[in-house]
Parts: structure tokens; C-alpha cells; sequence
């Protein structure tokens, strides 16, 4: 008994031992590239933040240090104040809808169909397009054509579904365009985001389903089978067992579609390039034309604080969430 | 605590390769070394043949004509300059915005080509502003190019009492395209001394009511201003039209100014309500199709209709855009970087640039006519013939959509704002928004 433990003590000293040198060699092993991300990473993103603190505002590098003027500029400004609100109700509308139709192809899919591999790709294809691909193509099927129509118009037209036909990307109203005093911009939605949102969630509600798969796939069928002899309804099983049981997944897609949707920039580039009137301009187009055309390098810095700032709202609290999930788990 | 050890241990071999991918994307993202940077063969500048060594032209040239016309330049060159290296370095995508991307972040990181593609005028400005420019005033007397360009030019060249780049053509920004056909079936006739005589011919058309009176873009986020630039030239006159790019936002108080938004705003209610998804190549598509009557365009337009083998004067005809004859132009130039690698063979390669066998060389195969007043003319065809006799006869004013009077922040801020009155038609926000950007003509 005494030998027995004795051994064990030393077994589990070795084992210490051997631990601590792997550490040492995998900190070694990481260091090379702790640096490089502490360089290009986190080093870029503070001279990001410290350039938005200055006036480097022309072509001049100006790093006088003026504190908050660039921000402030920023929300006086109506440009900006819209770019904010449509990337509001870009991120809104997506989310909502990806989440939804994933979810409902998911729930497709995995309700044993024959050749469910197949339908699986098909809808996961449009991920493997590229959002620039993505762009140009719906660009075309929205674009209203009011001499001759194309797209989605010229479809309707041959249909004799007339009554469809749209305004599309070339809509510039806002609806229902509330006024709020101490805002330049008029509330809410912009219709002509709405053509590049189902672009959006064309290419990613596969990822969403794939995503719900998953989930599904991990709901034991037992939990289901006890309900069901339970005399649960299809629905209620859904409703009562499923969904709740999918709710880690829904947060984890929220996380991932959301910060998408917050740096997107390739899609509504290509699709509308910002128009009609910055109907469709979010924060991240107008940060490359405050750089790239206006050469406002403090004012683009700003923009990309800010957005990375709401990119980090989203995301510290989930990386917190999964931490303390996963020392509970430990 | 066995297994927490066990895991700590797969987990270090999952570290190690996320390390190792951490570091090949790190090694991804350092700038890749493209730019050669060649070593300065420090010859004097006052050499004036320099043999051999390097010299780095950066343009967004890419495509047809414009790389063809670049290369014929090259050409020259290399004839004058045997044994000289020329890097081309070139960056796609239409008016130069990547262009204009990539040459922000290698004059910030200090490594200027030895010379690059600029809007000659205002949009030099903040090259200047920013010291990264060499002035060639001398050069210009040296060469002899202040006796073979227009006084009008050389004038609207200078700032700060200088000249910085030199203008290789001459683009004819108010020109209005037309479908010979369709203006011939109404019953109108193409020519339009003012703007009073654009409205009953647009009135009739709309009346006639099979085509588009006048096609408008809005896609490349130029073409509002494009058509703006020309009402404004009809509205307020060539001397108090240059004024309005001064730097100051005098003109822009006066009352015509308003009027201008109006007179736009009365030309929109003729055009295409779709004009956000429409590019400027479209609309020209529209009117040589006979879809649309007219529009308001570049003479780069008449390239398109080129490439799509039709006749100028036949197939498709011009005229100055309405209310004014004065000569709008836009030009592109080159200029020499303050601390260019080798600044002896780019000042051999700015030679070129404004020599006449070097702009004869360009500007046929570019599709623009040479900024000098004395070309081939057989080199040239009939429109560009036309282009040349307007620009040496008529009063030259500058363009302000396309940088020959604005700075590139001003610009940018006047494409939006009649971008936004595309859609919103909105003529006060218009209006305080081009105030509001004027003072960026100074930066």
C-alpha cells in the first residue's frame, strides 16, 4: 500500500517535471509569433488609435495631438450619422434573417430527406463564393433598369408579375423616414439595403445551417424519443427541447455574423458602392474614402476605433462567456 | 489533475501549430518587398543623359489604349535613354483610386517612385502641401514647354506661384454627346449656345416621349459633378467660374450658385431615375444605342464609341455642353518625387513627357489630345482634330470633378454631395455641404 503510493508520488513528480519542460518549449515555440502579433496586431491597432488622437488630417503627417476633435467631427457630421444607422439595420436585418433561414434549412435537411449530403453542399456553396463575386452578380439582378429591364425586373416582367417590380439599389427613400431633433439623419430603414442584405444572406445562411446541423446533430435522440412518448406535439419538441438546447449555437452564430456584418465592406462596395446618396454606405466605405480619396488619415483612424470598438462590445463579453463556461466544464 | 495535465499537453501541441500558422500569416503580412527601392545611383540632376540605371513611372495605365499610349511614350524613351531600366509600375482600376491607395501608403512609408501620374491643377496640391514634390518651374523655361502651352494652362497650373508636374494631354470635360438620329427624328438641332435652348429640346423629347431625354450615371460616383461642373461653367460664367476654385467659398454665397443646383436639379427631372446603378459607360452605351437622346460626358466617351466601331459625326455626335463654348479641361501629368532614387533619368522621362514626339506618341493611341499647342495633326482623328483646334482657340477653364480645380479632398467631398442631390435632390443641404468643402481646397 505504502509502495503503491510512493510510486505513484513519483510518478506524478516525473510527470511535473516533464510538464514544466514542455511548457518552457512550447513558450519558447510561441514566442516568435507572440511577437509578430504584438507588432502587427496589437502595436498597428494602438498607432491606429493614437493617429485618430492627432491632426493628421492631409497629406502632411501632422501628430499634434488633439484629443477628441476627430470623433466629434465624426458624429457631427450627417455622412457619418447615416453610415451608423444603416450599418445598424444592415446587421439587424442580416442576423435576423440568416438566423431564421439557416435555422429552417437546418431543420430541412436534418429531417432524414434522401440525398441530404447534397442538399447540405448546395446550400453551403454560396459560402465558397467570394463576397465580391457575390456583389457583382446581385448588383446586376437589382439593378431596376428603367430604360430596359434587367434582373429581377426583366424576371417579373415576363412573368407578368408587374406589381413586383422595384426600385431595388436605385431606391433612395428612407421608410418610414422619422426625424429626430439633435440627429442630421433620418430614421429608419433605407430600402435600398434591403436588396444588399438578401445578397448578404444568400452566401451566409449555409454557414448558419451548417452551423445549426452541427447542433442538431449533438441533441440526443433520447431527450426527443421521452418527450415525444410524453405526448409532445412536433412542434412542441421544437419549440420546448430543440431550441433551447440550441441556444449556445444561436450565440455563437450571432457572434460570427455580427462582426461580419460589422467590417463588411467587400459586398456593399461591388453591389452599390455606397449609393444612392449613401443610402447603403456604411462606416468601413467611408473609412477608405476619408484615407484613400480625402487623404484624412486621423479622421479614417477614428472610424476604425469606432469599429473596432463595436466590434469589441460584441466580442469581449462572449470570449468572457466561454471562459468561465469552460473552467466550469474543467 | 492527471487529466487537466494531459489536456495542458494537448494543448501545447495545438499552440505549437497555431504558432506556426500565427507566424507564416505574420510573415504574410509584412509589406512584400516589391518596390524595388533602388539603391540611389546618386548621378547629378544637371546631367542630361543619364545611361543605365533605373527608373520607376507609377500610373494606372492598365488597360487598352491608356497602356498602349504609355508604352509608345516608353518607347520614345528608350530611344533617347538606351541602356535605362524602366519599372512600370502600374495599379489597376478606373480614375486611379487604388492607384492613388497604394502611392498614399509608399509616400508615407518614404519610398516615392521617381515620378507619378497626377491630375495636373489643384489636385497636385497636397502633394505639394506635403513637400513630395519637386517644382519645375525651371524646367518647364528650360525645356521650352512655357512657349508651347497655352498661357490659360500655364496659369491654372500654378500654385503657390509654381508649376509641379507636367501635363503629358488634354481631356475636353464639357462635351455633350448626342444620337444624331433620335434629335433628328424631334426635330432639334444639335447645338445648345444655352441652357434655355438644352430645356426645349429636352421638353420636346420628353414629349416625344420614346427615349430617354438625357442619360445620366452614377455608379462610378463622378458623373453627378461631371454633369454639374458644366452647368455650373453655364451658369456663372467663365471668369467667375474659375473663382469658384480659388479656395475660398465666395462664389459659393452668390445666388448663382443656388440657380446652378436648380438648373441641375431641372436637368435630373429629364434624365433616368435609375442613375445610381448606371456607370457613365452606360449612359454613353444608351444614347449610341438611341435608347437615350444625349448626355454629358468626357471626351473619353468618344473612346467608347470607338471600341465599339461606330463614327463620330456619323453614328454619334458632340458639342460643347450647353450654355458655353470655353474649353473644360483635365489633364494628366507626371512630376518628380523630392527625394526620387533617380531623379537625373526622371527628369529625362518629364522630357519626354512634354516633348511633342512623346505626347504624339500618347495621346493618339490614349484617345486625348496633347497639351501642347503645336502636334501632328495627321496623327490625329476628326474629333480630336476638332478637340485641338478648340483648345488652342477657346478659353480654358479647369474641371473640378476630375482634380484640374480641386484637391483630392475636395473633390471627394464634391463627388458625394452631388451624389447625394442625385438621389435626395435636396439644393440647400447640397449647397451647405459645397460651402462647407470649399475650405478643403486649400489641403
Amino acid at each position: 500500500m505504502t509502495i503503491a503510493r510512493a510510486t505513484t508520488a513519483r510518478r506524478e513528480h516525473v510527470h511535473r517535471r516533464a510538464t514544466s519542460r514542455d511548457r518552457l518549449i512550447a513558450f519558447l515555440m510561441l514566442l516568435p509569433s507572440l511577437a509578430a502579433i504584438a507588432i502587427f496586431v496589437y502595436g498597428f491597432i494602438a498607432y491606429t488609435g493614437y493617429i485618430s488622437l492627432t491632426n493628421y488630417t492631409t497629406s502632411r503627417p501632422d501628430l499634434t495631438f488633439v484629443g477628441f476633435d476627430n470623433y466629434a467631427q465624426l458624429f457631427n457630421q450627417r455622412r457619418f450619422q447615416e453610415n451608423v444607422r444603416n450599418l445598424i439595420v444592415f446587421t439587424a436585418f442580416f442576423l435576423v434573417t440568416c438566423l431564421l433561414f439557416g435555422l429552417f434549412l437546418a431543420l430541412l435537411v436534418d429531417s432524414r430527406v434522401k440525398g441530404e449530403s447534397i442538399f447540405r453542399s448546395i446550400y453551403l456553396f454560396p459560402m465558397a463564393v467570394s463576397f465580391i463575386v457575390t456583389g457583382v452578380a446581385w448588383r446586376w439582378l437589382f439593378t431596376p433598369g428603367d430604360l430596359e429591364p434587367t434582373g429581377l425586373n426583366l424576371l417579373f416582367e415576363r412573368m407578368g408579375l408587374d406589381i413586383l417590380k422595384a426600385r431595388w439599389i436605385a431606391d433612395a427613400r428612407v421608410w418610414p423616414n422619422i426625424e429626430v431633433p439633435g440627429l442630421k439623419v433620418r430614421l429608419w430603414v433605407p430600402l435600398a439595403m434591403i436588396p444588399v442584405v438578401a445578397a448578404a444572406v444568400w452566401q451566409m445562411s449555409g454557414f448558419c445551417m451548417a452551423m445549426y446541423l452541427a447542433g442538431l446533430r449533438g441533441i440526443p435522440e433520447e431527450i426527443k424519443e421521452a418527450a415525444r412518448v410524453d405526448g409532445c406535439s412536433e412542434l412542441q419538441v421544437l419549440r420546448h427541447i430543440t431550441l433551447p438546447l440550441l441556444r449556445p449555437i444561436t450565440l455563437s452564430a450571432i457572434i460570427v455574423l455580427t462582426h461580419i456584418s460589422l467590417k463588411t465592406f467587400d459586398l456593399i462596395m461591388t453591389m452599390t458602392g455606397g449609393g444612392p446618396g449613401n443610402k447603403t454606405e456604411v462606416p468601413s466605405l467611408y473609412m477608405y474614402e476619408l484615407r484613400f480619396s480625402q487623404f484624412n488619415t486621423a479622421g479614417a483612424a477614428a472610424v476604425a476605433t469606432i469599429l473596432l470598438l463595436m466590434v469589441s462590445v460584441l466580442i469581449v463579453p462572449y470570449l468572457l462567456y466561454n471562459r468561465r463556461a469552460q473552467s466550469v466544464e474543467r | 489533475m492527471k487529466k487537466g495535465q494531459k489536456l495542458t499537453r494537448r494543448q501545447a501541441l495545438k499552440w505549437m501549430g497555431l504558432s506556426a500558422a500565427g507566424a507564416a500569416l505574420a510573415a504574410c503580412a509584412t509589406p512584400p518587398a516589391t518596390a524595388p527601392v533602388a539603391p540611389a545611383e546618386s548621378k547629378p540632376a544637371d546631367q542630361p543623359k543619364p545611361s543605365g540605371g533605373k527608373l520607376e513611372i507609377f500610373s494606372w495605365w492598365t488597360n487598352g489604349g491608356e497602356a498602349d499610349g504609355l508604352n509608345a511614350m516608353f518607347e520614345v524613351f528608350r530611344a533617347k535613354n538606351p541602356g535605362v531600366d524602366i519599372v512600370n509600375a502600374t495599379v489597376a482600376g478606373g480614375a486611379g483610386t487604388n492607384a492613388k491607395a497604394v502611392l498614399q501608403t509608399r509616400l508615407a512609408g518614404g519610398q516615392p517612385p521617381d515620378s507619378w501620374q497626377v491630375h495636373a491643377g489643384r489636385e497636385t496640391l497636397s502633394y505639394v502641401n506635403a513637400g513630395q514634390l519637386e517644382p519645375l518651374t525651371e524646367f518647364f523655361t528650360e525645356q521650352g514647354f512655357d512657349k508651347v502651352m497655352p498661357q490659360f494652362l500655364l496659369d491654372q497650373l500654378k500654385i503657390n506661384g509654381e508649376i509641379w508636374t507636367v501635363p503629358v494631354n488634354i481631356h475636353r470635360s464639357n462635351v455633350l454627346w448626342y444620337n444624331p438620329k433620335v434629335l433628328e427624328q424631334a426635330g432639334i438641332e444639335p447645338k445648345f449656345p444655352t441652357l434655355d435652348s438644352l430645356w426645349a429640346a429636352l421638353e420636346k423629347l420628353k414629349a416625344a416621349g420614346n427615349v430617354t431625354p438625357i442619360a445620366v450615371g452614377g455608379k462610378d460616383k463622378f458623373e453627378a459633378s461631371h454633369t454639374f461642373e458644366s452647368i455650373l461653367l453655364a451658369t456663372f460664367g467663365v471668369e467667375d467660374y474659375v473663382k469658384l476654385w480659388d479656395g475660398t467659398d465666395t462664389m459659393w454665397n452668390d445666388p448663382r450658385a443656388a440657380e446652378a443646383l436648380g438648373n441641375l436639379k431641372k436637368l435630373f427631372s429629364y434624365a433616368n431615375s435609375d442613375r445610381s446603378a448606371l456607370g457613365w459607360a452606360d449612359a454613353m452605351t444608351q444614347v449610341l444605342e438611341g435608347k437615350a437622346a444625349m448626355t454629358i460626358m468626357g471626351d473619353w466617351a468618344h473612346g467608347l464609341g470607338i471600341s465599339k466601331g461606330l463614327k463620330v459625326n456619323v453614328d454619334y455626335g458632340w458639342t460643347p455642353a450647353p450654355g458655353s463654348d470655353a474649353f473644360m479641361w483635365l489633364s494628366d501629368s507626371f512630376g518628380l518625387a523630392k527625394g526620387a532614387p533617380n531623379p537625373a533619368q526622371a527628369k529625362a522621362w518629364l522630357e519626354v513627357c512634354g516633348s511633342r514626339e512623346g505626347q504624339d506618341a500618347f495621346n493618339p493611341k490614349k484617345g486625348s489630345i496633347p497639351a501642347r499647342t503645336d502636334p501632328d495633326l495627321t496623327k490625329y482623328d476628326d474629333y480630336l482634330k476638332a478637340a485641338i483646334a478648340d483648345f488652342s482657340s477657346k478659353p480654358l477653364v479647369p474641371s473640378a470633378a476630375h482634380g484640374a480645380g480641386t484637391t483630392n479632398a475636395y473633390q471627394a467631398k464634391f463627388h458625394n454631395t452631388l451624389e447625394v442631390f442625385s438621389s435626395d435632390l435636396d439644393e440647400k443641404a447640397a449647397l451647405d455641404s459645397l460651402k462647407e468643402a470649399a475650405a478643403d481646397n486649400n489641403k
